[in-house]
Parts: C-alpha cells; structure tokens; sequence
C-alpha cells in the first residue's frame, strides 16, 4: 500500500474576513439561594463553592485492604496498597485513567477474580475475617457494587430490585411477601415517589438519572455494609449527580461508602477520606481537608492543583 | 455549500458531490445500485408469479383433503397431510434443536472452556450449516436402519425401515440447529459485560445470572433463531423425502393414536411440491402451485415476525 501525501497545512491567505471578539465583562453566576422554602435544592449547575459534608459523630471500622497488590498477567495494577474503610465516612479513590483506582475498588468485592489472568497478594478483611476465606456470593451480597454505566436489568423496576431479595435456586416469594423490602429499598435511594405507580414499568425507559439511582436501590436491597461506587456519575447530568451525591452523603451513616470519580470536586463535595492513587501505587491517604487543603506529597499537590491528570 | 470564495483551489479540498467522482467509483456505484435492484426484482418477480399462480389455483376444499393418488386434477385432492406434516415436523424438529441450540450457545459465549473443545464446537455447527441436507439424509437413514434404533420406526418382515416423524426431525434438528446457536450467541454477546458483572456484585452466581439476567435478555434472539430455524426446516425437502418416505398421507405404523403417527410415514409440503411438480411423478402443476404459494407464505411470514422482534426488541433494551 502507498502511502498517501499528508494534506496540505492550511496557511491564511489575507483575504479572511477577521472579526474582533467583544470585550465583555465575566459573566455572573447567579449565587444559589438557600432553600426555596418547599425544600427545593437549586439545580447542582448553579452551585457556587461546593459544600463540604458536615463530619459524622461515628466512624466504625469495617474493611481493611493490606498490602494488597494486583496485576494482569505480568502488568501490575495496584501496587502494595493498605487503607482502612470506615462505616460513617465516605472514602473517594482519586487519580488518573489507569492508576489502579477501579481495580482496587472490584478487589473489596472480589470482582477483580472474574478477569482472566489476574493475580493477587496481601490480604483485605471483612470485620477481621478474610476476604479470600468467604464464599464469593454471600460476599457480594455484604458488599454491593453500582457501576459507571448505569446498567438496570431489562425487566420492571420492581423485579430489578427485587432479583437480589429471591433467593437463587429455591422457589421464588411470591411478590407480596417481598413489596416492602423493595419500597425500602428504593426510597433509600430517593426513588420511591418517582417511581411508586409505575412499578411494573421497564426500567428501561426511566432517564439515565433514575437508572442509577434504580441501580443503587438494587444495591441497597441486599442490606450490603460496604457500598461500592465506580464512577456512578460520570453519565448522568448535574441535577442527577447532585441527587447521587447527596444520597451518598445521607447513606454513610448505614453502610461503609467507596467511591471511584475522576472528578475532584465531587470528591471534595462528598468524600471524608481521600485516597489518591498514582501508577498502581497509593500516594497519599488522609482526610480531605489535609488531601484538598494541604497534602503532603508534591503529586497529591499537583495532581489537586490541577498540575497533570 | 457556502458562497464564500475559496482563497486558493488546491489549497482546500474540494466538497465532493457526485459527478466529480472517479470514473471507476462511479461504476462500482451504479454497478452497486444497478444489482441491488435486480435482486429486488427477482425476489418480487418470484413473490409475484406464485402470488398469481396461487390465488388463481388456491381453493379452501384443497386445505382440508388429503392428497390421493389419481390421473386428472378433480380426483387428485388437496393437501391437508402435508400442510399438517409440514407443521409436525417444525415443531419435532425445534422442539430438540431449541434447548439444545440454547444450551450450547450458552456454554459457547458464557464458559468457552476448555477453549480447545469450544473452538471445535463451533467449527463443526458452522460446517454443519453449510453441510448439504441431502448428505445428512443419508446419514440418517443407514442411522434409523439400525435394529436398535427400530423402535423409532417401522418394521416390516423384520427389517427397519428407518422413515418416520421421529427420524426425519431429528435430522431436521440438525439443520435447525446453526441458526439457533448463532442467533442465541450473537444475543448474548450484545449483552455489555458490566451488566452480567452487576449481577455478580449483587451476590448472584452464574447460573443465577444466565437464568435470570442474561436468557431473558436475549429472549428476542431466542425468538429470531428459532423462527430462522423453523424457516430452513419447513423449506428442506432432502429429507423429508429419504427419511419422512414422502407417501403424501400419513402412514401411520400402528394403531397406538399418536405414538403410531409419529413412527409411521408422512409428507410435507415441500414433498408434495416435489411430487406434483411438472416433472414429479403426480404432476399435478396446478397442486403444486398451490402449495408452494402456501409455503412461501409461512416462510415470509415467518421472516416479517423475525423484522418485527429485532425491531421491537432493539427499541427496548439498550443501555447507554
């Protein structure tokens, strides 16, 4: 095959008709209000600076990840990594594309086993017992995963939930005795007044927004301790990620929260625990006042300064 | 496009439109659109003469009389054994090649393993399809010949005759089974991965997962492969005359109601085409019109079901 000639650099002829750019002042935001009386929050788009979450009175430990190192045949992933995960805190996994920061995340539930050629060391616990010990399944179901995509099954809302309720090989509850393990599930997540007549409908069709939100109920129904997030807003518009996010922050107090963004402010709008993770490696963990105000690794500044990434 | 002068001519490349084409691209272009049209016309040319032809020789006393035996075309009957042959058969036929053409497609796109086996599982589905039926009848009947297999079908004088409903579906299974594996694993391979890895993260195990997630996904596939299927079978005619016998009425083996039926000899509709064309022993054009008029509208009705599913089903189930 012959390589073909390289277009031609487009050069200015003269001839252009050139228009000045009006010189105008900055736009203004408008600042948000409060609260619009009926306990309407503004639109997320109008946010000004993000609010940090209030700290919670109580923080229990609950997953342990030591020394955990992961690779893909001989391309290591997570490199030796060790931190706590705290029930009634929100713990963010921050970095660039390819840090290892996804991988970690489906090691808490051992996701990451399904990948062909994956390999492990060190060790993660579950209130003290071994992750590896565990049968994968009843694991799973103690900690929950939401995915980037959001990804409802394609049957009605309520059997969506539901599927994690019935149990896997045994005959099926009729629908009745499990409808108020599935109207708790989904007002957990916020959805149940969006959704409370139209139950058989297919998940489907609800926007994106409410898929995920669909999605997290799916999650909770299984009363998990650990919830895991990967990306969860990374599809949605603003208003939706504003209702994730403040779902997140009202579900810490009952389950252990991880979440994977590639967005620093919603770290820093959700989060209580930063980890930020560079190459595989855990630069630098520590509470996201330390990790956004003052960290102590020259990456960390750089990588929240907006340096790389 | 745009009114505005382009400074220089061979600076920016020109918008293209169709006449500044390349003289050999304008000729693949109507050479394209030039056989596209002509298999229009001869798919509608056919769909049209058997539409005159039929309607011309359809009559309702041809659905409801067996076909018999008899030189002029009053006494010759219509062709109720066959039509119903046609359908006994599609459903013998699917009633084995749907679980196992699921079955295997299951274990083709969700397990693969040992990656060895798999490879040659699929190699010999696809050699199977294009494997000619008339071979597979053969093979069929030194198969149903066999003492053994004798209860299959009949037995005269102690010689098994190895024809029968039994044997020819599940020839016929075979030839339907390719479009179902194929159709079945192209539906569960559309399936994202992360959506059978949320089923794993709720604690659910694979089985759990295929039953409940990812088959009722793929039940428009599941559909369109049997339809596809059920349209090879009723269109074969190899087999149906080697191992149905082809004797235009149901012989049945014995008195038993339906066991009897099924081991004894029948026809199809194709069968009956194949005898009562011009040059078949019944030649009876007229009958033979008729009936292939009636084939060809299970078969295009059977292709509009399939548009209707995939259609239907690519509206609803997508994620982003």
């Amino acid at each position: 095959m012959e390589l073909r000639k390289p277009p031609p650099v487009r050069r200015l002829t003269g001839n252009e008709r050139i228009t000045t750019p009006i010189v105008t002042a900055p736009p203004v935001l408008p600042t948000p209000p409060e609260t619009n009386g009926n306990g309407h929050h503004p639109p997320a788009s109008f946010l000004g600076p993000p609010r940090r979450p209030a700290p919670t009175s109580i923080a229990i430990d609950r997953m342990q990840v030591e020394n955990l190192s992961v690779s893909y045949g001989d391309k290591p992933a997570v490199k030796s990594v060790s931190l706590p995960i705290r029930q009634g805190e929100v713990l963010a996994l921050i970095g660039p594309s390819g840090c290892g920061k996804t991988t970690l995340l489906r090691s808490l539930n051992r996701l990451t086993e399904l990948t062909r050629g994956a390999s492990f060391s060190g060790r993660i616990t579950l209130d003290g017992v071994d992750l590896a010990s565990m049968e994968a399944t009843l694991l799973r179901r103690r900690v929950t995963m939401v995915f980037q995509q959001p990804n409802p099954f394609p049957m009605s809302v309520f059997d969506n939930v539901a599927y994690v309720l019935r149990e896997q090989a045994s005959r099926r509850p009729r629908k009745a005795a499990i409808r108020g393990a599935v109207n708790d599930a989904l007002a957990r997540a916020g959805l149940l007044d969006e959704v409370a007549d139209n139950l058989d409908h297919p998940a489907l069709r609800l926007s994106g927004g409410q898929q995920q939100r669909l999605c997290i109920a799916r999650a909770l129904a299984a009363d998990p301790e650990v919830l895991l997030l990967d990306e969860p807003c990374s599809a949605l518009d603003p208003v939706s990620t504003r209702l994730i996010e403040e779902l997140i922050i009202k579900l810490r107090e009952d389950v252990a929260v991880v979440i994977v963004t590639h967005n620093l402010q919603q770290a820093y709008r959700v989060a209580d625990y930063v980890a930020f993770m560079y190459l595989g490696e855990l630069v630098e963990y520590g509470s996201a006042q330390k990790m956004f105000g003052s960290p102590a690794q020259q990456r960390t500044r750089d990588y929240v300064g907006g340096a790389f990434g | 496009m745009s009114t505005a002068p382009t400074p220089t001519a061979g600076v920016r490349p020109r918008v293209r439109t169709g006449s500044s084409y390349r003289l050999t691209d304008r000729i693949g272009l109507g050479l394209a659109w030039f056989l596209g049209l002509l298999f229009c016309a001869i798919a509608a040319a056919i769909v049209i003469y058997f539409l005159i032809e039929g309607i011309r020789y359809l009559r309702p006393s041809l659905l409801v009389t067996n076909p018999a035996a008899a030189a002029s075309e009053s006494q010759t009957g219509g062709f109720l054994d066959p039509m119903l042959g046609t359908f006994i058969i599609a459903v013998m036929s699917m009633a084995i090649a749907l679980p196992v053409g699921v079955a295997l497609a299951v274990w083709l796109s969700e397990f693969g393993r040992p990656t060895a086996l798999a490879r040659v599982a699929e190699s010999t589905i696809e050699m199977m399809a294009g494997e000619p039926a008339v071979v597979l009848a053969l093979f069929g009947l030194a198969l149903f010949e066999l003492p053994a297999l004798g209860f299959l079908s009949q037995t005269t004088n102690g010689v098994v005759l190895g024809q029968s409903f039994f044997a020819a579906a599940a020839l016929l299974a075979l030839v339907g089974l390719p479009m179902v594996v194929a159709s079945v694993r192209e539906g569960l391979q559309a399936i994202p991965s992360h959506v059978r890895e949320a089923s794993y993260a709720l604690g659910k195990s694979k089985v759990a997962t295929i039953r409940r997630v990812l088959l009722p996904t793929a039940r428009p596939s599941v559909i369109t492969g049997t339809m596809l299927g059920v349209g090879r079978v009723i269109g074969d005619t190899a087999i149906v005359l080697l191992l149905l016998g082809g004797t235009l009425t149901f012989q049945s083996a014995n008195s038993v109601p339906v066991l009897g039926l099924l081991r004894g000899t029948g026809d199809t509709l194709t069968g009956y085409i194949y005898y009562n064309a011009p040059t078949g022993d019944g030649n009876q054009p007229d009958k033979a019109y008729a009936a292939a008029f009636v084939l060809m509208l299970m078969v295009l009705a059977l292709n509009v079901g399939v548009d209707l599913v995939v259609s239907r089903s690519r509206k609803a189930v997508r994620w982003s």
